[in-house]
């Protein structure tokens, strides 16, 4: 049972090859970029889509944040899209494993972050000292803000790797628990059915919403350094 | 204007079955040739399904449940070699750990 409840999160392999390339690249075949005004509806509803998360994430950046509006862009269409997908039966979701998240995160937080020390040097190591803290309490304090600054690539990875995780490992739990039931007390079964279903809608809910927290803190550093 | 196409430019539902294996043989199997091969398959689906100008959900929903039939041929050994209900013990070994954050 223990083996079969992380088999799921295994690398799928054909003949021993690995094939975690095809499932980063399948997203990719979903989206269709076109260069006609009047699209086909599928074309139409990604471009609104688009269009949405561009004016709610880059309006609040200066000119040299927008920069780096396709990056930002590019990462939450990626995740969200890696997440939903997990959702279908047998599934296999890259953004579980821990090494695809850390691959994002640490990159784009150290750009934020030698941006930030590149360009307004100052501004970016006073940023270490919050205002109005007792004299006494510096040293303290820089070093907690350091240590908290070196934590954010890590915190970004492992919370999107354990939410995504996390709900991947309860679905199966309750469709085995279900599946047990049947034979049993049937009445409980149905229960943990509808919890199923619930599941599924917070999964459904959960993929899109870690995707958005993914970009925005993202998005949150490179505003605190452009 | 030749009436016979050759068999190299002929579509597979044109071969005769006789002409099968030298139509095999005459395909392009090198990096580029797949690479196009997969092009034409991808492009001859989209617009046939998705480039329309009243696509429907068939379009999206087709390409899903492929996905999913294709993982499930992907991970059938794993599935049907799992443990019966009998064997299932609690205690978590350390091969879970290694797949857990692998």
């Amino acid at each position: 049972m223990n083996q079969n409840l992380f088999a799921s999160f295994n690398m799928p392999m054909i003949l021993g090859i690995p094939l975690v390339a095809l499932f980063i690249l399948f997203p990719t075949m979903l989206i269709m970029p076109s260069n006609n005004l009047n699209n086909n509806r599928s074309s139409s509803i990604q471009q609104w889509l688009i269009q949405l998360m561009l004016k709610q994430m880059m309006t609040n950046h200066t000119i040299k944040g927008r920069t780096w509006s396709l990056m930002l862009l590019t990462l939450i269409t990626f995740i969200t899209l890696n997440n939903l997908l997990g959702v279908m039966p047998y599934a296999f979701t890259p953004t579980t494993q821990l090494s695809l998240n850390l691959g994002m995160a640490i990159p784009l937080w150290m750009a934020t972050v030698l941006m930030g020390l590149r360009f307004k040097t100052k501004a970016t190591l006073a940023h270490l000292l919050p205002q109005g803290t007792p004299i006494p309490l510096i040293p303290m304090l820089i070093i907690i803000e350091t240590i908290s600054l070196f934590i954010q690539p890590v915190a970004l990875a492992v919370r999107l790797t354990a939410n995504i995780t996390a709900g991947h490992l309860l679905m199966h739990l309750l469709g085995d628990t279900t599946l047990i039931l049947l034979s049993t007390y049937l009445s409980s079964s149905v229960i943990t059915v509808i919890v199923i279903i619930l599941l599924i809608t917070l999964e459904l809910g959960v993929a899109l919403i870690q995707a958005y927290v993914f970009t925005l803190l993202v998005s949150l550093y490179l505003h605190n350094n452009s | 204007m030749a009436s016979v196409v050759p068999l190299k430019d002929r579509k597979l539902l044109e071969v005769k079955l006789g002409e099968l294996p030298s139509w095999i043989l005459m395909r392009d199997f090198s990096p580029s040739g797949i690479f196009g091969a997969f092009r034409r398959g991808y492009y001859r689906y989209y617009n046939k399904y998705i480039n329309v100008k009243k696509g429907s959900i068939a379009g999206l929903t087709m390409v899903l449940a492929c996905y999913v039939v294709f993982n499930y041929t992907v991970s059938y050994k794993e599935l049907n070699s799992a443990d019966t209900p009998a064997d299932r013990s609690w205690v978590i070994s350390e091969g879970n750990s290694k797949a857990c954050f692998g």
